[in-house]
């Protein structure tokens, strides 16, 4: 694909291997997860060596997670304020997953739905990382009525957080012209006009 | 130690029924607290058949040697001194697995096979197939299963399952030369202790009694207590114990309805993109772009 020069840089190539580390961490904290979360899904420990190996591997998987999440929610932080604008957004949502995004309120770099992801997210992996410490048999013996209360916590939050991400790949799917921005970085004109239009006043100088 | 499989009434992580046509007589161990004199022929019998050797460890000032169940300890006695009425009362108790009829363990674990019930009651690791997360702890009401140093697996009594397979009592029972160690069909046992709590009530222990705990369905090794209106006097054996309402919620209905969940927003998504179609930039804006470059 020939890229069009005039095309909108929507994230640098570090922000870009940050998300796709997050991302790759995610993948295999879910599988590997999912495999102790109910048993019709223990097979998937076998993408991992085995049951014992998915049990080994996936809190270490989750420190590289949890220190790339860091790194990202210090890059994107500032850019996820809500604003009123976007609660305007939200309380239309209805609107824009019927398909009709026309008379949507004008968003920034992002919308309403993306923000609200963003910080649900945070508060996902702030769960995650605390009640997984303590159900870390390997390095850590608490309380049993401590990892018990850690492994409902971790178990509900992982289960809401693979909705989450299930949402957020889906709209990527949906808005034709987005995954390419997690690829190599840039969007066309035309997806930053539809979709972020007060961004592409920004970046563009132009209405 | 694998029993012969038709025997496997429960297997954890496993969704359908275990091979159930054969019936077998439901056992149990009765410690007859009130009799032990605490020798620890038990342990050191449990040791010999078992042939596990944990390490020698330190003198902590009491009779209590391991100080700890532990994956090479299966059963410990545990001493504890009371003054009962002016009187000093030296408690012992056999401490280990006590073979749950709804075993919290088995509950908890995700591995498939890794924890079975036999139909007679039962309670057995197959560690062949134990990943050693430990989740058999966080489920067991009665802090029991320890996992090993040495290979990450879980370990406890395992009520020889291997000697009553073949028509013999436990290890610890053969060993014990007071009889307060006894073995035979659950029944059996209820009986032999209903006969024993007559006696130690005779005797001015108007509140001895059993020890079958019915929140955890009942249990397959029970104790004859002097005090079964306290057993917390016996180093803190749990007065009503039950599997956490907390384990009930991680292993219970909260899963299926969570994977039926996820399973809907996966189809939702589907069907979203199958009957809106996707959101594309439009026509018009592209081409008001085009004519803006042009001019």
């Amino acid at each position: 694909m020939i890229r069009n020069p005039k095309d909108l840089q929507r994230y640098t190539a570090p922000e870009r291997a940050n998300h796709w580390v997050v991302g790759i961490c995610f993948i295999l904290l879910a599988l590997s997860g999912l495999a102790f979360f109910h048993p019709a899904f223990f097979p998937l420990a076998q993408l991992f060596g085995g049951g014992t190996w998915a049990r080994i591997l996936h809190p270490y998987v989750g420190v590289i997670m949890a220190l790339s999440f860091v790194r990202m929610f210090f890059r994107f932080r500032e850019l996820n304020r809500m604003t009123p604008a976007d609660r305007e957004w939200l309380s239309r949502v209805g609107e824009m997953v019927d398909g009709n995004d026309h008379n949507m309120p004008v968003q920034g770099k992002y919308n309403g739905g993306q923000k609200l992801l963003f910080w649900a997210l945070v508060v996902c992996m702030a769960l995650l990382v605390i009640s997984g410490i303590v159900t870390w048999r390997a390095w850590l013996n608490l309380p049993v009525v401590v990892v018990r209360f850690g492994a409902v916590i971790h178990a509900a939050t992982a289960a809401v957080m693979i909705g989450l991400i299930m949402v957020h790949i889906y709209a990527a799917i949906w808005v034709k012209g987005t995954i390419r921005a997690m690829w190599y970085g840039t969007v066309t004109r035309g997806w930053a006009r539809q979709h972020h239009r007060a961004w592409y006043r920004q970046m563009t100088g132009k209405s | 130690m694998a029993l012969q499989s038709l025997d496997i009434a429960r297997r954890s992580a496993t969704t359908t029924d275990s091979p159930s046509v054969r019936q077998t007589t439901e056992v149990a161990k009765l410690i007859d607290v009130t009799t032990c004199i605490g020798c620890k022929a038990c342990q050191a019998a449990c040791m010999e058949w078992n042939d596990i050797r944990d390490e020698v460890g330190s003198n902590s000032g009491i009779y209590d040697n391991p100080r700890d169940l532990s994956a090479e300890s299966w059963t410990v006695m545990r001493y504890a001194e009371v003054e009962e009425a002016g009187k000093l009362e030296w408690l012992i108790r056999k401490d280990g697995c006590m073979h749950c009829a709804e075993p919290g363990c088995l509950k908890a674990c995700p591995a498939p096979g890794a924890i079975v019930q036999y139909a007679n009651g039962i309670v057995d690791f197959h560690e062949e197939n134990c990943i050693g997360c430990g989740y058999c702890i966080t489920g067991c009401p009665f802090n029991v299963p320890r996992i090993s140093k040495k290979d990450n697996k879980a370990y406890k009594c395992t009520l020889c399952s291997d000697r009553v397979a073949v028509g013999q009592e436990p290890a610890c029972i053969k060993a014990c030369p007071t009889g307060a160690l006894q073995f035979g069909s659950k029944q059996q046992m209820k009986d032999y202790a209903e006969e024993r709590i007559v006696d130690l009530k005779e005797r001015g222990f108007k509140d001895a009694g059993l020890y079958d705990p019915q929140g955890v369905g009942g249990t397959h090794v029970m104790y004859v207590l002097h005090h079964a209106d306290r057993p917390q006097l016996y180093n803190n054996l749990p007065e009503n114990p039950s599997i956490s309402p907390m384990v009930a919620l991680w292993k219970g209905v909260a899963k299926p309805l969570a994977t039926l969940a996820l399973a809907g927003i996966a189809f939702s998504s589907l069907f979203h993109y199958v009957i809106k179609g996707p959101n594309e930039v439009s026509k018009e804006l592209e081409d008001e772009l085009e004519e803006e470059d042009a001019s």
